[in-house]
């Protein structure tokens, strides 16, 4: 009988091109994505050194970074120029580099525009078991479909393009393991915010995490993928959850999935690519679901997460004295005193979207909450972006749009937006945000600005609240 | 790749630990379709507090930089390596750094060395007033005081580093190989070739 193996060393194994001596492998890659920001210099090189895509047909460009969420069409349904001539420069030499290469390219007024980790995973472009790669960290995020999946720099996207392979040695393995059934007003958010205060920012470096248990198994793919996503902020390049039924019910019948004869082999080899019985991680590390509470963010790592109930730490009291030192400097940004109560923090702005957030299950988390109420007062700015035109469409046909307009949010165009303020959604510096994105690094959301990660519910209660606040004193 | 086998000089000491990707070139820098001219945006929030190491004239040119753990944490922007060489950084020196920024550094030449918290303690110290030697071929860091520091490094990256090796060169070697395992691929899961749309 063969060694028992993970599911990250049959994804591994099934990829190996080639192995030198001393460990590194050539790796391929299965699926690209390209966008606008890491893309145009990886092109640039291949022009320069005069080379061509190997596998067009295995890469899909997206704008979605750069994008304004205003209105793309004016009333002749003509394209709305973009303002910043950096940015519309960069998504100018997306749109010339994609045709120029063979690349398929999805344009900014296509519905099926939208945050490539959202797009990936609806167009059924990312599926169980392939390598996919992509200029950006968070595409940890299609690990939840059970892809090895994860972030690369330009100079990786521009070998990716040129050869659809990666020279990597294989990480370590570590199980993330959530037993147990979460409490009221507990989302996948607030698990992986929780994972990562567990964990610290660096605690998975060097590893490949697989979240099993019970709680993962539970939840749909988009709290799988919202889970996945946030493996780089505990430090992990790469975040995995086994496909299953659930996970094969979600990609059928999606426009770049497999059909007919080919669903059935894939939905076959799919079926053997859990983890062994008998197969061991580097790295075990349980967590009881019972721990988990709606949870936030009170510094400037990701690794600064609270139950909502919790008040703000004394530096001090940190054992690490390096940590004890970028807590003071944490909260010296966030504007912020030890003891403070975190239902007390009042929030001026709402950002409801990113990656990690913005598929057709946290839009409905968010409504949920929202429906019948209004923004408090205080909270000056408030805006859904959804991760797609798709989601937008489907949120407008269940009505979800009314309700955000009606308590008071924008309703926006697709993109990555006030994740990392790169087009003109930010967040005014000494303001605080409640916000679902995954990063409250100093200045992510624009200079000054104070983020506070929740989840899609947690936002929509802080906006009516105009603080922080526990949602389970709204649930509908 | 520019080769590169030394680096001696002046170390800016910063020591923080999570120094992420936001902080090393904040996103509004990332607008660019070139790879040069970050510098002017490097450590854009470290520099905007009066006093700090990097306009200090102290240290003016320094190739080296001394953080703490999880050095380049967060996005994958290999413009955090290309504004750190556009400042004239050629090594950096932490207990730990995140998984892809290691891997930018190293693609761009840029030496990311790992050193235990103690190494880190003393050199800091030195920084603030001596140069530091790495030499990439012994795998050491040292003082003027007799201080030596050994640093492990991937066999591969050390050759690639020291021969300025292009990997995507390397790479196309192996095409034949590649070949090989795409058509094995499509006869054994002919599935993975996407639909068009």
């Amino acid at each position: 009988m063969s060694t028992p193996q993970t599911l990250y060393e049959k994804i591994w194994n099934a990829h190996v091109v080639e192995q030198r001596d001393d460990g590194t492998c050539l790796i391929f890659i299965d699926r690209h994505l390209v966008h606008e920001v890491t893309s145009p210099q990886a092109f640039e090189g291949l022009r320069a050194a005069g080379r061509r895509v190997r596998r067009p047909d295995l890469t899909l460009a997206v704008p979605d970074h750069n994008l304004p969420t205003t209105a793309r069409l004016d009333s002749h349904g003509q394209p709305i120029p973009i303002a910043d001539p950096e940015s519309a420069q960069q998504l100018e030499a997306l749109e010339r580099n994609a045709p120029e290469f063979g690349i398929k390219y999805i344009n900014a007024t296509d519905a099926k525009q939208g945050i490539v980790h959202v797009v990936g995973p609806e167009q059924g472009f990312s599926l169980p078991g392939t390598t996919i790669v992509c200029g950006d960290s968070h595409t940890a995020c299609h690990g939840g479909l059970g892809a090895l999946a994860f972030g690369i720099g330009t100079s990786e996207v521009e070998h990716v393009l040129a050869t659809q392979t990666l020279q990597l040695t294989r990480s370590k393995s570590m199980e993330v393991r959530v037993e147990g059934e979460l409490r009221a007003g507990v989302s996948a958010k607030d698990v992986v915010l929780h994972i990562t205060g567990v964990l610290g920012a660096a605690g998975g470096s060097g590893h490949v995490i697989e979240y099993t248990g019970s709680v993962i198994r539970a939840l749909s793919v988009e709290g799988r993928l919202t889970i996945s996503n946030m493996a780089i902020e505990h430090g992990a390049r790469a975040g995995l959850v086994a496909p299953d039924d659930t996970t094969f019910a979600y990609i059928k019948g999606r426009p770049m999935a497999p059909s007919g004869a080919n669903w059935d082999a894939a939905v076959a080899y799919w079926r053997t690519l859990a983890t062994d019985p008998g197969a061991t991680y580097d790295k075990v590390v349980s967590i009881d679901a019972a721990d988990i509470a709606p949870s936030v963010t009170w510094g400037t790592s990701p690794e600064d997460v609270l139950p909502i109930t919790g008040i703000v730490p004394d530096p001090s009291a940190f054992a690490d004295p390096s940590k004890q030192e970028a807590a003071r400097k944490s909260l010296d940004y966030m504007g912020l005193t030890p003891g403070t109560r975190m239902t007390d923090i009042e929030v001026q702005n709402i950002f409801i979207g990113s990656c990690t957030n913005s598929r057709i299950e946290d839009l409905r988390a968010a409504a949920e909450i929202l429906k019948g109420r209004k923004k408090a007062a205080n909270v000056k700015w408030a805006i859904v972006v959804p991760g797609s035109g798709l989601v937008k469409q489907q949120a407008e046909d269940e009505g979800l749009d009314r309700i955000f307009t009606d308590a008071g949010f924008e309703w926006r165009e697709p993109g990555c937006s006030a994740c990392l303020g790169m087009n003109p959604d930010k967040v005014p510096a000494g303001e605080r945000c409640a916000s679902t994105s995954n990063r409250n690094f100093v200045g992510r959301q624009g200079p000054g600005a104070r983020t506070h990660l929740v989840s899609p519910a947690m936002a929509a209660a802080a906006a009516v609240a105009g603080k922080l606040t526990d949602v389970r004193a709204l649930a509908n | 790749m520019k080769a590169i086998s030394r680096v001696e000089g002046r170390a800016y000491p910063v020591g923080l630990k999570n120094i992420d990707t936001d902080v090393i070139i904040p996103a509004v820098w990332l607008k660019t379709i070139s790879r040069a001219g970050l510098g002017k945006g490097a450590f854009e929030s470290l520099r905007a507090v009066p006093g700090n190491v990097f306009d200090d004239p102290e240290y003016a040119g320094a190739p080296i930089l001394i953080a703490g753990d999880n050095f380049g944490c967060g996005s994958s922007r290999e413009h955090a390596a290309w504004a750190m060489a556009d400042l004239g950084i050629s090594a950096v020196i932490a207990p730990s750094f995140s998984d892809i920024f290691s891997g930018n550094a190293f693609k761009n030449g840029l030496l990311a060395i790992v050193l235990p918290q103690a190494a880190i303690d003393r050199l800091m110290e030195v920084a603030r007033t001596y140069d530091i030697h790495i030499d990439l071929e012994t795998q050491t860091v040292t003082t003027p005081f007799q201080d030596r520091f050994e640093f492990e490094i991937d066999p591969f990256r050390k050759h690639c580093l020291i021969n300025g090796v292009d990997e995507i060169g390397l790479t196309l070697k192996s095409s034949d190989a590649i070949s090989v395992y795409e058509a094995k691929l499509s006869a054994d899961r002919p599935w993975l070739a996407p639909n068009p749309v």
